[in-house]
Formats: structure tokens, sequence, C-alpha cells
């Protein structure tokens, strides 16, 4: 255990760095600057705004100096939202995306898991068919439609759900569903396929000879082992909900990390840019341990390593 | 004479497939005293197991009785709900199988598994549970039963496995123990020590087992009684001695004579019959055995035989032992191949 988190920690430092160096050289490649579009901007205030945010130093200079500061866990200070630090950005915005993408997972989970079973064990009837055909569509659909879908449906022609904002329990409604659609379809595909898998194991079988009823065996012998390919998707699940709010929250304007992402990244806000990928990286590689760990309590042969 | 544990009467079993009906089991009828040890033999497909399953209400969908009776200590078994079987598997009658690698479930430890049963039959508490569990284990031979309860499946060898398995099915003292083949999956050297085992079981608690086996070797050591199972049929049945010194239907003859030379430090096994098995979608009117027989005549294909009693304990289903067959044998009538 020791052992595996040293090695954890290690990788997550590597990678963390890998990730910041290669973003911050791939900066310097796109075209544009973050003071270019500010109002009459002359040679001589573009130079000196330069010059205050260390911008006319060698990049190898200024890539020292970054490295330097967020060893110190210090990601800067936003360019285009003067006087504001990136941690504060970070700070305020990501709470925003994280409940959003947490329900996502929640409700992908708890209607994933018993719609897969469900399609499971009826196995070639129409119940298993439809619940297939919706997840089969769910997955093929990228989240852009399904979210202006849902807008358009449920804002514009129906007027029953607010499309703008993040104001009321009512306004999560539509970006949760957006966000918890393809995850929920796939946990159904793969939940309905391992739980064949299971019924058909010969320990289902000991089980029933013991004099265990189906449902309590499908509870007790099934449900554990049949979810452990679940698990196991649950670290991309979580990249995707990451990636999949950009979309979301641009679209349902709704202030978290994503959209403000987004926008740094129009701004060329390099320090924003920078903070916000590393947190999104260090984010990845928690959950990803988290992942593991969970995995390991479930199935006893799992070692960490 | 002794108590009459298992009855099972012209029972009939077809799984309803969709290329058709297979009939597993044609009128199968086995009748068992209790403290019997009976050996079930016959070729893979023979209905062994399907046989075994349906004495645990275990048939597995698309598979229904469609005829015959089941009685198993006081219970007719085919008459009875799910929920009221539910009572009976694992505590009156419990099955150890083919396979320990896959029987047990990886997620839970030995310990969850055993006490799990116990819970269910019985009114033990956590510590008394635990107690139990332990005795169990020390009981099918596991060293350090403590330490073997906290473990999980994979952390076990095949040999050990299989001894919890019996642990298992031995938790509520069950009146009947099916063994399916329990060795089959294991190295030759860990299925004589669960052999072994079995035996010493056997000894130990008195109980009535079945045991289904290819290994006539197994039969021999331990089985007082053999049924002779082909295509879903009982053709022979009779006492150890009776099958072995004086096998009566031309099936039991070739499977003993596919017996290698009798060497004491290997376990014999089957060697397959020339020909090919019977088709069950389409079982034929006569004897199942026919296509494959050397003594085949015209009667076999046309009508099945009945069973000729050669003894209070030995039957065996072929024409060959009615006597008017035996006749038309003599006139020339054979269509032997
Ligand atoms: N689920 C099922 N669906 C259709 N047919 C089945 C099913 N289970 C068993 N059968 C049929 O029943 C017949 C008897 O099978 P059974 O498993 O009892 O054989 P066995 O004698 O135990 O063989 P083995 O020695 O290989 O275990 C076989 O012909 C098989 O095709
Ligand atoms: S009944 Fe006929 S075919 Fe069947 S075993 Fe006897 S002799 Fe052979
Ligand atoms: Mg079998």
């Amino acid at each position: 255990m020791g052992a595996y988190a040293i090695k954890r920690i290690a990788s997550a430092a590597v990678t963390l760095f890998v990730v910041a160096t290669l973003t911050f050289f791939l900066m310097f490649l796109v075209p544009g600057g973050p003071f270019l579009s500010e109002k009459a901007t002359t040679p001589q205030t573009l130079k000196a705004l330069e010059q205050k945010y260390g911008l006319d130093q060698p990049v190898g200079v200024q890539y020292v100096n970054y490295m330097k500061r967020i060893v110190m866990g210090d990601l800067g200070t936003s360019l285009k939202m003067r006087g504001q630090e990136v941690n504060d950005i970070i700070g305020q915005r990501f709470p925003v995306s994280a409940r959003l993408g947490a329900i996502a997972v929640l409700i992908a989970i708890a209607v994933g898991i018993p719609l897969g079973s469900v399609a499971a064990l009826n196995r070639g009837k129409w119940l298993d068919n439809i619940i297939m055909f919706i997840a089969t569509t769910g997955i093929a659909v990228p989240s852009f439609v399904v979210a202006t879908t849902l807008m358009f449906t449920f804002g514009v022609k129906l007027h029953i759900l607010p499309t703008y904002g993040l104001s009321s329990p009512m306004h999560y409604v539509l970006p949760v569903m957006a966000l918890a659609f393809y995850p929920t379809a796939y946990i159904s595909r793969l939940m309905r396929s391992s739980m064949l898998d299971v019924l058909g194991q010969d320990y289902m079988r000991t089980a029933r000879a013991k004099g265990i009823s189906q449902f309590k065996s499908l509870f007790k012998h099934a449900l554990r082992n049949a979810v452990l390919p679940v698990i196991t998707y649950m670290g991309p699940m979580l990249a995707y909900i990451l990636t999949g709010s950009f979309v979301v929250e641009k679209i349902f304007t709704i202030p978290g990390l994503g959209s403000q992402f987004i926008s740094s990244i129009t701004d060329r806000d390099y320090p924003l840019i920078m903070g916000t990928t590393i947190f999104l990286a260090f984010l990845l590689i928690t959950m990803n341990v988290i992942v593991d760990i969970a995995y390991k309590i479930i199935d006893p042969r799992i070692k960490l390593k | 004479m002794s108590k009459i544990l298992l009855d099972i009467q012209d029972l009939r079993l077809s799984f309803f497939t969709p290329a058709g009906e297979v009939k597993a089991l044609n009128d199968v009828s086995i009748r068992m005293n209790e403290g019997d040890v009976l050996g079930i033999v016959g070729e893979s497909g023979s209905g062994k197991s399907v046989t075994a399953y349906s004495i645990m209400g275990l048939t597995a969908h698309p598979g229904r009785i469609i005829g015959g009776t089941i009685d198993f200590n006081g219970h007719r078994i085919d008459r009875m709900t799910e929920k009221e079987m539910r009572k009976i598997r694992g505590n009156e009658v419990s099955i150890i199988f083919q396979d320990p690698m896959t029987s047990l479930n990886p997620v839970y430890t030995i310990g969850d598994q055993i006490r799990e049963v116990l819970f269910l039959h019985t009114n033990l508490d956590k510590k008394q549970a635990q107690h139990r569990a332990t005795e169990l284990l020390k009981l099918v031979g596991l060293n350090d039963p403590e330490k073997r309860l906290k473990q999980y499946p994979h952390e076990l060898s095949g040999g050990m496995r299989q001894r919890v398995m019996i642990a298992i099915a031995l938790a509520c003292e069950p009146k009947l123990l099916i063994a399916d083949e329990p060795t089959t999956a294991l190295d030759v050297t860990i299925q004589a020590q669960i052999m072994e085992l079995m035996i010493e079981l056997k000894k130990k608690l008195n109980m009535s087992i079945i045991m289904i086996t290819h290994d006539l070797g197994i039969v021999a050591s331990m089985c007082r009684k053999i049924v002779v199972m082909y295509a879903g049929k009982v053709v022979e049945k009779g006492t150890v001695e009776e099958i072995f010194y004086n096998p009566k239907h031309e099936y039991t003859k070739g499977l003993l004579k596919s017996i290698p030379k009798l060497n004491a430090t290997e376990r014999e096994k089957l060697v397959p019959i020339p020909g090919t098995p019977v088709d069950m979608l389409n079982p034929p009117p006569g004897c199942p055995f026919a296509p494959r027989c050397e003594k085949c005549m015209k009667i076999c294909i046309r009508s099945m035989p009945e069973f000729t009693q050669i003894s209070d304990t030995h039957a065996s289903a072929c024409w060959l032992l009615q006597k008017e067959a035996a006749q038309a044998l003599k006139g020339g009538n054979s269509i032997g191949k």
C-alpha cells in the first residue's frame, strides 16, 4: 500500500510536469496574444503590458519562472480579468462544474446500472430491445446535439424548464440530462453485457444450490461482480463529464470551469489556460486513483500496483 | 430393508430449444435407500447432470419436467414450488459441482460463503456460525481454518476450493449429497486426495451420496450400487459386483472393455466406444444404443427394450435378455454390424 502511494504520487508528478510543459510551449505556437483585442492598443501600451507581465522575456526564462511558481502552488494572475488570481478563479468556477458533474455521474450510475441489469434479465424480450435502442442512440448522439435538442424541446417549445444559468434546482434539470445522457447509455450497455456474463457463471448456480432466492442471489452475488466493468469505466467517464461540460456549460450559459476554460483560450489568457489545464490533469489523476482503490475494495483479486 | 430416501419414477425431462425439443431424460427411474452410495456413470450428454439437477429442483431454462415423479425424503420434488424448494436445497440435499475454480464467488471470502448457507437454513448466531464454519473446514481437511475463512477463493488452490465446496455442501448435514464429477477438473494427485476425503466423509457421516463420474475406478472404490445411463435413459442398474462382473447391457460391456488394462497407479478413464452418440432431438424409437451395438437386431431398432430383472438388485434394458429375442438371434435374424 505504501509502495503504491509512492508510485502513484511520483507518476502524478511526472504527468503534471509533462502536461504543464507541453501546454506552455504549445501556447507559444498559437498565433495571437492576450492584449491584441484591447481597444486602442498602441504599440507602446502593448509593450508596457507585455513588460509588466514578463511576456517580453525569452521563452526559456518565462518557462523557468512559470514552473518555479507553480511548484509553489501559485498558478499566477489572469491577464484578462486583471488582478484576479488564477487560483481564485478556479476556486470560484470549479464548484459549479463539480456540482453539475457529480449529479450527472450519480444519475448515470443510478439509472444505468438498474437499466442494464433489467435488460440482461429480460434478454431478447421487448423491454431489453427498448432499453438497448435508447442506449445505442445515447452513445451515438454527441452531447451538443443532446443539449440543443433538450433545450429546444423543454425550453423553447414546451416552456417547462429554464435553459439559462443555474439559479434554481429546476435550472439543473436540462444541463444534468445533457451531461448524463451518454454515460447513462454507456453504463446500461456495459452493465447488460457484464450481467449476462455473470448470470451464466458457475457461482450463480452454487448460490441457487444453497437455497438462496433468485432475487437475493442477484443482489448479493451477481451485482457486485457485474458492476466491476462499470467501476473501470468511471475513470474515462469522469474525463468525459469534465470535457462534456465545456460544451454543455457553453450552451446553457453556466458559470462553470468548462465555459471559463473556453473563454480563456479565445482570450489567450495564458496563465488561466495553463492553470486550468494543470488543474484538470490533477483532477483526472486523483479520480483514477480513487477508481483504482474502489476497484480494489470491490474485487479482492486486484492488487494495487 | 432400510428406508427409501430417493425414488425417481419414469422421469421425463425435455429442453424446449429453438431447434426443437431435446429429450434429455426418457423414463428414468432410480431408487436409493438411506445410507446408499450410488454411482451414476455414462458418457457425456447421457443425462447424468440433468438428473442430478432435477433432484435439486434446479432444471435450467428452457428445460422442464414433462412426466414422472421425484420423491425425496418425503417431498414430491416435481410438484414443489420454487419457494418450497429453497428450504430443501443446501439443507436436505446439496450438490458439489465439477469445476471448483469457478464455483465460488470471487468477491466474497470463504467464510462469507460458508456462513451464508448456515444463516439460510439454521438459527445459528454469528459466533456459532463462525465456530461451525471452522469445524467444517477442519472436517474437509483444510489446515489453518481460521485463516482460510478470511481468504478469498483466488488465494486457494483448486483442490482446496473443492474442499471448501464440500464444506458448504455438508454445512447443514444434508440427507443426500450429490457429487457431479467432483474431481474431473482437478489434477490427478489432487483427484485422489479429494476422493479419499469423500470416502472418509462417507464413513464418518454415514450419509447418502450420489456420485456422478466418468471414472469407473471411483465407482468401484466408493459406490455400492451403480446406474448406467445412455442417451437420457437408464440402461442398466445393479450392485457394483453385478455391474463389474456380470454386465448385461451391451453398452455397459463396452464401457468395461474400454478400460485400459488395470494399472494400480493410473486412474482408468472411459475411452469412447466407436460411433456417434444419439441425436437427442430425434431419438430413435428403439434401443438408443442400437446404432453402435455390435449385436443389434431388427427389433432393437423398432422398439424399446423393457427392463429384464436379473436379480433383486440387477436389471437391464436389452432385447438380448428377452427370451424371444435370444431365440430370434439363434435363428440368424441378426443384422449385427
Ligand atoms: N440448457 C440446456 N439446453 C438444452 N439442452 C440441454 C441443456 N442442458 C443439458 N441439455 C441436454 O441434456 C442432455 C444431457 O446433458 P447432461 O449435462 O445431463 O449430460 P451429462 O451426462 O452430465 O454429461 P457430462 O458428462 O458431459 O457432464 C445433453 O444432450 C444436453 O444436450
Ligand atoms: S437392445 Fe439391441 S441394440 Fe440395444 S444393447 Fe441390446 S442388443 Fe444392443
Ligand atoms: Mg454433467
